[in-house]
């Protein structure tokens, strides 16, 4: 995939946190401030009250002018052409130049606005639709199970075995996997714990959890990027489609009916579909994973708005332009909620892939276990794979003359 | 199988080395979160 692709992958998907981000100034209500000198109207304070975006450019620049400073002897000259009022509004929208002794980044941002409506996105419909996307992902798999059974090996074993992935790929597959597990698992005790382990065991003990949990999280997570860089590179060329794959999805794989076998190469349609949903959600949680691991280093909301207002890809769907000023916490914020959101989906679609590699098809485990296959399993899984394997052993097995 | 136990270890010493190593590259939150004129440990 071109870095071009994987951009718009990303900037895609990111178009579904947006509606937190505050909406954009062509959508307000235009309001005649012209009795109030240019400050805020009764007409602001009740369009805000009917919760009503109004366009707050009119306090935002009002900052005040040293230039139209009074001279000093004279009244009100020893506040510089500054009002009070308008030094608490650059101090609001971070215009202000702020010194601090704290070397902390982002020690300078005095206000910052976004975190009621982050705090309560991440404590409501983050937490209600992701945790039953995961249910229904299980409700669904343990349905596939009871209608459909464990996927058998129609024919009988041959008793031969053929490799399937080399050790390198299966360590890579499972630098990868066991990772990611540790992950999700670490991931979603932060996201969840404060409302459903707290009750249960209670703070005392929940602390110590949250804290390794954290730890774990947030170190094991190089060896889930390590695993993906190595994983892609093994791979990605088997996972190009082809025509085959067209008649794989016609018939769902045979997923559904026994003794459907869909001819496939080294990876069917649907591993293809694993592929890529590992590469694009495995490298936009590192990318949001390592801009929340290193707090304000790398903000990426910003830069990613301007590029998707230029392609006008949000202002095609409605929702005008993005804003690409935000606040360091906002960007921090952001990032939390995609990488939850991007988490969720990736789980999701990783408990389908568990499932079939372990007890949902008979043979498949052995693959990423022994790396060897029986080559009746290969015959109906990877039956184009088998022969080109075949056909080149047979080939160096030729005798010399 | 071995492929998978060597890969589980290696995840948990990845995770150590990137513990010790960020701290010593000075990226401990302490580090990171104080200015100069502060005296670490
Ligand atoms: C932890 C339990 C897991 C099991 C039992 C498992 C099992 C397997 C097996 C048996 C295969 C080979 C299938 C074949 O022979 O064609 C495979 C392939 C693969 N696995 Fe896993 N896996 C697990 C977790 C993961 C995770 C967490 C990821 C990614 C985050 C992952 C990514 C992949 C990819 C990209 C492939 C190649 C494409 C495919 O077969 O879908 N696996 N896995």
């Amino acid at each position: 995939m071109t870095p071009r692709t994987f951009l718009s992958l990303i900037a895609m998907l990111a178009l579904m946190a947006v509606p937190l981000s505050p909406a954009t100034a062509q959508d307000a209500p235009v309001i005649d401030r012209s009795a109030t000198g240019g400050a805020t109207t009764l007409e602001d304070i009740l369009l805000r009250q009917q919760g009503i975006k109004v366009d707050n450019t009119y306090r935002r620049d009002a900052t005040g002018n040293p230039e139209l400073a009074a001279p000093i002897q004279d009244q009100l000259g020893t506040l510089g052409g500054v009002s009070q009022s308008e030094d608490w509004q650059a101090l609001r929208y971070n215009t202000a130049d702020v010194t601090v002794s704290s070397r902390v980044p982002a020690a300078e941002v005095i206000m910052q606005d976004s975190g009621m409506a982050w705090q309560k996105f991440r404590s409501g419909p983050l937490l209600t639709y992701g945790g039953w996307l995961l249910a229904g992902m299980l409700g669904l798999l343990v349905l596939f199970y009871l209608v459909r059974g464990r996927i058998r090996i129609d024919g009988e074993l041959s008793g031969r075995k053929i490799l399937r992935f080399p050790a390198v790929e299966r360590f890579a597959h499972w630098l990868l996997a066991g990772s990611f597990v540790v992950l999700g698992i670490t991931g979603l005790i932060q996201l969840f714990g404060r409302y459903f382990i707290i009750p249960l065991i209670g703070h005392e003990t929940y602390a110590p959890v949250a804290i390794a949990g954290k730890w774990v999280h947030n170190n094991v997570s190089w060896a889930f990027m390590v695993g993906l860089v190595l994983v892609t590179v093994f791979w990605i060329a088997h996972n190009i489609p082809n025509k085959h794959d067209l008649k794989w999805l016609a018939v769902g794989g045979g997923l559904f009916s026994k003794g459907v076998h869909p001819p496939a190469k080294k990876f069917n349609a649907g591993q293809k579909l694993i592929f890529w949903a590992v590469i694009v959600l495995g490298f936009s949680i590192s990318a949001s994973g390592l801009s929340l691991l290193f707090p304000f280093e790398l903000p990426m909301f910003a830069v990613t708005f301007e590029k998707l207002n230029a392609l006008g890809l949000p202002q095609l769907i409605g929702l005008g332009e993005l804003p690409t000023t935000l606040a360091p916490h906002a960007e921090m914020q952001l990032a939390q909620l995609w990488h939850a959101i991007v988490a969720f989906l990736f789980i999701a679609i990783i408990f389908a892939h568990i499932y079939l590699g372990s007890v949902g098809m008979q043979g498949a485990f052995d693959a990423m276990g022994s790396g060897e296959v029986d080559e009746q399993w290969a015959k109906e899984h990877h039956g184009l794979w088998l022969a080109e394997v075949k056909a080149k052993s047979a080939k160096s097995a030729t005798p010399a003359e | 199988m071995k492929s998978m136990w060597l890969a589980f270890l290696t995840i948990a010493l990845v995770a150590v080395l990137a513990d010790v190593g960020l701290d010593y590259a000075g990226f401990s939150s302490q580090d990171v979160t104080s200015s100069p004129s502060v005296r670490l440990d």
